[in-house]
């Protein structure tokens, strides 16, 4: 992927963030302009929100990836899941520090900060999200908020776009 | 108002390694190896792990729990000394990547183990000099030892984000201190995967020589003595090194009880003191006088006179890790996954 593509997806991959309908409040990642889901698109023209991502989520499906794609080879055997968000959205990320074993459907998750690829050893380094089971196994469930600040600007437009 | 600690956070990677399982494959006594220099094992950073993302963890923890709008952030520095760009800062991804982007002022600092506190005091002039609301102090490493060499049984990954502002201070700072000389005891020249150092002259005329009269000065300086504070927080190169300073100057192992993290994480390099320090606030309830005495190769030494304010008992640690889960926590590698994990292994092509 081209330095200019991967740059262009930063707010995405950095920051998680998407965008909702004002109209029926429907959460969309990666963002979109109009509203697929109101009845007439055109009622969500400009009224398509900014919308961070909080992070949080659990494992909807997943499989285990042995035959590494490039510059994974270090993390062979990996978690590749489906990650069902608590605004809705559905992601595809991988699932880190957790043994493949460990992984299951349902299991609750948060994004974390990673890297994603390096273009060689002398090129630019991606980084992105990537998501982290919110408990160690065996550990008592933790009541957590977000993993993800979100700056009051964007806040402000969450609350308009819920109101 | 004095400017002050609003928010911290703290962050280290999950894996770890025992100096008796480094110390097999190299055929040295790795458990004596521990013991003598009081680690019991040290963190391992997973291949996806860096400075840029250990640094963004720590900060995103510190951001939450403060309520801290990223918006309001006027400065964050990362000191570090690995970095992963040696051009290309560091801190602009961390900034984006807590949206603190784009006005703001962002660089990395170099002073071998000292960077962090370096980039506390920076913030602490700007933020006192109302030229910004918050500053960001960053220390974060993770730092190699060549294989076989003795600093490869304590060179680990972690690293601290300390919020300084005006408002809501959980931890005032009385007075800061340095104490600077050049004193070639441990550097890495350009392109040098592996850093070298003097053996045993890094003991007696750069730590201990830069760390004792740091500390000794600030207390001179505020008129205070070691049974004036609760804590104290030596840079902390392994386990033994911070034992010795504080019995010294006379501080007692109750006073060291928080402060001391790396026997059980080995030496996050800049994060080092900055992690104890966040295991003391983890720990501190209000009036509580902690004094920090941080050390970078080089040589020089950074001393902060803190104590705990009343705010600190409202302080919501809910988001994060305490770094207490860090110490207890952790998953055990054998040296070749470690190896492998490192980039210790030549894989053809390179």
């Amino acid at each position: 992927m081209s330095i200019a593509r991967f740059w262009r997806e930063t707010p995405r991959r950095y920051n998680l963030g998407g965008s909702k309908c004002s109209t029926c409040s429907t959460v969309y990642f990666p963002p979109r302009s109009v509203c697929p889901h109101c009845t007439s698109h055109r009622q969500s023209i400009e009224k398509m929100m900014p919308f961070q991502l909080s992070g949080e989520g659990e494992v909807f499906s997943y499989s285990v990836v042995h035959e590494a794609a490039e510059g994974f080879e270090m993390q062979v055997p990996y978690v590749v899941a489906l990650v069902k968000t608590v605004e809705g959205p559905m992601l595809t990320g991988q699932v880190v520090d957790v043994a493949p074993e460990e992984v299951r459907i349902g299991l609750r998750v948060h994004a974390t900060f990673r890297k994603l690829r390096e273009e060689g050893k002398a090129g630019v380094i991606h980084y992105g999200y990537k998501f982290a089971p919110v408990e160690e196994p065996g550990e008592a469930p933790a009541a957590r908020g977000p993993s993800v600040p979100v700056p009051k600007a964007e806040a402000a437009a969450k609350d308009r776009a819920t109101a | 108002m004095q400017a002050g600690i609003v928010s911290y956070g703290a962050y280290v990677p999950r894996y770890r390694i025992t100096p008796a399982e480094i110390g097999r494959v190299w055929g040295s006594d790795g458990e004596a190896m521990g013991h003598n220099l009081n680690v019991v094992r040290k963190s391992v950073p997973s291949p996806d792990e860096d400075t840029i993302t250990i640094s963004t963890e720590a900060l995103r923890t510190a951001l939450l729990r403060g309520a801290i709008d990223p918006q309001e952030i006027g400065a964050i520095y990362v000191g570090s000394e690995s970095h992963p760009y040696a051009v290309k800062p560091t801190a602009t991804v961390v900034a984006q990547a807590v949206g603190a982007t784009p006005n703001l002022t962002a660089a990395d600092f170099e002073f071998a183990c000292k960077a962090g506190t370096a980039a506390i005091q920076t913030c602490l002039g700007l933020v006192g000099s109302e030229m910004i609301r918050y500053g960001v102090a960053i220390g974060t490493d993770t730092s190699q030892g060549a294989p076989g060499d003795a600093l490869e049984y304590s060179a680990s990954a972690g690293g601290a984000a300390f919020v300084i502002g005006r408002d809501r201070v959980i931890c005032r700072v009385h007075r800061t201190l340095s104490y600077t000389t050049d004193t070639p005891d441990f550097w890495r020249r350009e392109g040098q995967k592996y850093p070298s150092h003097s053996g045993r002259f890094t003991g007696e005329p750069a730590y201990f020589r830069h760390e004792s009269e740091c500390a000794r000065r600030i207390m001179e300086a505020g008129g205070t003595g070691p049974k004036d504070y609760r804590h104290v927080v030596f840079h902390q190169p392994n386990g033994k090194f911070p034992q010795r300073v504080g019995k010294q100057l006379g501080f007692t192992d109750a006073q060291m009880r928080y402060g001391l993290v790396t026997p059980y994480i080995g030496n996050t390099y800049s994060g080092a003191a900055l992690i104890g320090l966040a295991n003391v606030l983890d720990h501190a309830g209000p009036g509580e006088r902690i004094l920090v005495v941080g050390y970078g190769s080089g040589a020089g030494s950074d001393a902060f006179d803190l104590e705990t304010t009343d705010e600190i008992a409202r302080f919501d640690r809910h988001h994060g890790r305490p770094v207490q889960w860090y110490l207890d926590q952790g998953v055990e590698l054998s040296y070749a996954v470690y190896a492998k994990f490192r980039g210790k292994i030549h894989m053809g092509g390179e």
